[in-house]
């Protein structure tokens, strides 16, 4: 039994990062229509940045919000000088700018890093907190974290008017206009925060898996189907799709499959909610007249 | 005096289709001037020229200055609001954020604050559905949402695209009775495009009538309505 | 229009005769290489032909159907298993491993697109990139390994020349591949032109439309991908054969990325465009490190959304435009 809670332990944590990455993604979604299959890399890629910095002599919590603060601004120039362009561009097209940057961040990431493996220093004491011993120290840490931004975000969203003006935006880009919202500002904006949250997920993954140009291949592809669990248009739901799947992938790997096969989880659930619920569980229903 | 808008030699396209062959018009501060014509006239593509929505050639100016370049952001900003055919309501929002959007160029957070429950007074019905989301609302209060988001704006020139659109006539009545306040009260003027010519030349100082994109009669609204041939050849009553 | 006119004109051998002796040519080109360069560049000219067939099978999808698949390399990952596996386990001659590998290709591809079929644009690259990430860690699964050879990979042994002739094993195979090349093209060829052709864009352009007419887009949908997944999977099986080896890690997403962008960059409604993808796949990573030798893949990256600017229509429509003005400048002086 002990062993089940501790899947279910480690099930929330790694969920609280695929929960963020699959924010991150609805929110582009969201405002743009277009999955960002890039956020994995630069998530990597931030959290490289993280890792200069710490080795250079930044204590963790300074270097923390830098990296934070260069890539919320990183993903608001990449949507203005690399993404604008296509905007408008055909689906095609525009998923090819996406790829073009995944290839970009991962390449860069090995060359400047090189592909071995590197420790990522986790802010959390390593002494179980009460004696806990379900979830590691790093692990509660890093849902703490996960949830202090989910917080945050919704309450940026809910109650400050530039979140209420990216909502519009997102919504409605026409009538958004006419009330004078700057749309193509508001989308860079959501870009930069989906940056940013991609950042911390990252640095919150990098002291369990260690860090490599490779290692948020598998948490991307998780929380794409976290956030198809979800609805793909449903900020709530792809929270709530990342805890899930992150308790499902340990479960069925401890249980069923095998550590070795966790992934194709993902591809199964993936086209599993899209045939059988392709709105997610609170998305909504895409009717399209004929 | 300078026209508060004015419009030379408009011409605006869809793609390769040339919707609006060469308009000339212009409105004076504080009026109130309709736009007629059948469907596919023009009228919503002339709404959409002076907001910067739809591509354009020629010239418009507004309050002596210069908008047809300028994008839609910042033709708002001067002065100009516009409730788009299909009202634009904000449909997942609550009725009180589309409000509160309506001001969100505005500095003053508590001129904003006065100035939505002023719309409540207007349009008691949207007091009452403050919490809502406004696609749940009924058709003819989101045309009442609309127009008071666009009077958050606190603009000068109102541009309103067939505010009687699927609305009961009682509802439509209400509308044009605000309408007619708002452009006593608050000094707005008003452009309005309307399939109802009756209760727009009622509302109305100046008409003018579109026919496959170029204005055929232009003139005072009460002379229009009084001409008898003119009504039954054009406006179809 | 004017060019018809133009050519209409002449008598049907001389409008015939430029087109032949274009083919021709390229027949004669084609026939001559691997005699006239070293046998590396003979085995790098065998793997333009085989990324050809496999971007061919992919320009079927995408181009042609409309739909996007990121997970081709998983096809071809799967015909390039089977023929290893078949060789090594089975001893099963090279040239018999081409059909085996076809038919297990076509009815994955046809099993994944009955499901696949629900989805359009960016749900099908979704799910099909979950595949092409999913496939190295199913490859090396630990029960499978009797039969795949876990990470190692299997190693296959090249083929001689039969019947004697006089050609080293790399001459050999590049005729191989070509004649199997010729006949895969022609077959597209016929069919992409013909009806199935006509009712996979109307299919494409018109969904709805084509619906309405009769055509039964969800078998046509299905069967497509079943199509193309048996083109990429008969370039797999060759692909394995030239290569000599294969190994999990050399089917991870990135050649699924590779795929698209060959197919992208060669045009993806064009079966020529297929040629030209595959040309770019095999050389210019090569270039690609030659500018940079420690990030090729991020040049790579930055000459994809160039061209995505620039060229959205690919290389072939690049052609195309860039020859029609040519004419044009050519009827004005004359």
């Amino acid at each position: 039994m002990n062993i089940f809670w501790e899947q279910v332990g480690s099930g929330l944590v790694t969920g609280g990062i695929y929960a963020s990455v699959a924010l991150a993604l609805v929110m582009i979604y969201q405002a743009t229509h277009q999955v960002n299959f890039a956020q994995g890399e630069m998530a990597m890629f931030s959290t490289y940045l993280a890792w200069s910095m710490i080795h250079a002599g930044l204590p963790y919590w300074v270097a923390f919000a830098l990296t934070v603060l260069i890539s919320f601004i990183g993903g608001i120039v990449i949507e203005r000088v690399i993404i604008r362009p296509v905007e408008n561009a055909p689906v095609l097209s525009v998923v090819v700018v996406f790829i073009g940057l995944l290839v970009i961040f991962n390449s860069l990431a090995g060359w400047i890093y090189t592909y071995t493996l590197k420790s990522f220093p986790s802010p959390f004491p390593s002494q179980p907190l009460f004696g806990f011993r379900y979830v590691s120290p790093h692990g509660i840490g890093a849902i703490g974290v996960t949830l202090v931004v989910l917080v945050l975000l919704y309450a940026f969203f809910r109650f400050t008017p530039l979140g209420l003006a990216m909502r519009a935006a997102a919504q409605n880009p026409a009538s958004a206009r006419l009330v004078g919202i700057r749309v193509g500002w508001m989308l860079a904006l959501g870009w930069g925060l989906a940056a940013a949250i991609g950042s911390v997920a990252g640095m919150m993954v990098a002291p369990i898996v260690y860090l490599d140009p490779n290692m948020m291949s598998g948490v991307l592809l998780y929380a794409f189907a976290a956030a198809l669990l979800g609805g793909i248009d449903s900020p709530g739901g792809a929270v709530l799709g990342g805890f899930i799947v992150g308790v499902l992938e340990n479960l069925v790997g401890a249980y069923v499959i095998g550590n070795d096969l966790k992934l194709s989880l993902a591809l199964v659930l993936i086209v599993g909610v899209l045939i059988v619920k392709p709105a997610g569980l609170f998305g909504r229903a895409l009717v399209t007249r004929v | 005096m300078a026209a508060l808008l004015a419009a030379s030699g408009l011409e605006a396209s869809y793609g390769a289709t040339q919707v609006l062959h060469g308009l000339s018009f212009s409105m004076e501060e504080g009026s109130i001037t309709t736009l007629l014509g059948a469907n596919g006239a023009g009228k919503t593509t002339t709404l959409r020229a002076v907001c910067g929505m739809v591509k354009t050639r020629g010239e418009i100016a507004f309050d002596g200055q210069r908008i047809d370049a300028r994008g839609t952001e910042d033709i708002v900003r001067l002065g100009i609001a516009h409730v788009p055919d299909g009202r634009g309501t904000f449909v997942n929002l609550t009725t009180e954020e589309n409000l509160r959007l309506g001001g969100y160029t505005r500095r003053d957070r508590h001129a904003v604050a006065s100035d939505i429950e002023r719309m409540y007074e207007y349009f008691p019905r949207l007091r009452e559905r403050r919490k809502q989301q406004a696609g749940t609302l009924s058709g003819g209060e989101q045309q009442m949402l609309a127009i008071a988001r666009a009077l958050m704006l606190k603009p000068h020139l109102l541009l309103l695209d067939e505010p009687s659109f699927g609305l009961a006539p009682l509802i439509v009545g209400q509308i044009f009775d605000i309408m007619r306040t708002i452009n006593q009260k608050e000094r707005v003027a008003i452009l309005l495009v309307e399939q109802n010519a009756a209760m727009a030349l009622e509302l109305a100082d100046h008409a003018y009538l579109l026919e496959t994109g170029r204005i055929v009669i232009s003139g005072d609204a009460e002379a229009i309505r009084n001409d008898d041939s003119v009504r039954r050849s054009y406006l179809g009553y | 229009m004017m060019e018809a006119n133009a050519t209409a004109a002449l008598s049907p051998a001389k409008r015939l005769t430029p087109r032949l002796a274009a083919w021709a040519a390229l027949a004669v080109v084609a026939c001559g290489l691997p005699f006239a360069v070293t046998g590396y560049h003979t085995f790098q000219l065998t793997m333009v032909l085989v990324y050809s067939i496999a971007l061919l099978g992919l320009n079927m999808l995408t181009g042609y159907n409309g739909q996007i698949s990121l997970g081709h390399g998983a096809f071809y990952a799967l015909g390039a298993y089977t023929a290893a596996i078949l060789m090594n386990s089975l001893n099963v001659p090279y040239w018999a491993t081409l059909p085996a590998s076809a038919a297990v290709c076509l009815v994955a591809g046809f099993l994944f697109g009955l499901p696949a079929l629900r989805l359009e644009g960016l749900y099908l690259a979704l799910a099909t990139f979950a595949l092409g990430v999913t496939m190295p860690p199913l490859l090396k699964y630990k029960h499978f390994d009797a039969i795949t050879g876990g990470s190692q990979g299997i190693v296959i042994i090249k083929p001689d020349a039969p019947f004697g002739l006089p050609l080293t094993g790399d001459q050999w195979l590049y005729f191989f591949t070509l004649a199997i090349a010729v006949v895969l093209f022609v077959l597209a060829r016929n069919l992409l032109r013909g009806r199935v052709g006509r009712a996979l864009v109307a299919i494409r352009d018109h969904p709805i439309a084509a619906e309405a007419m009769g055509v039964n887009s969800s078998i046509y949908k299905s069967l497509t991908f079943g199509v193309s997944a048996m083109y990429t999977g008969i370039a797999g099986a060759l692909g394995a054969i030239a290569v000599q080896f294969v190994a999990p890690d050399s089917f991870d997403i990135f050649l699924s990325i590779s795929f698209l962008v060959g197919s992208v960059i060669g045009g993806i409604s064009s079966i020529a465009g297929a040629v030209f993808g595959g040309v770019f796949i095999v050389f210019v990573p090569n270039i690609a490190s030659q500018i940079s030798k420690a990030a090729p893949w991020a040049i790579y990256g930055v000459f994809l959304i160039g061209f995505m600017y620039l060229m959205p229509g690919g290389v072939v429509a690049f052609l195309r435009v860039a020859t029609a003005w040519a004419r044009r400048c050519f009827r004005k002086a004359g």
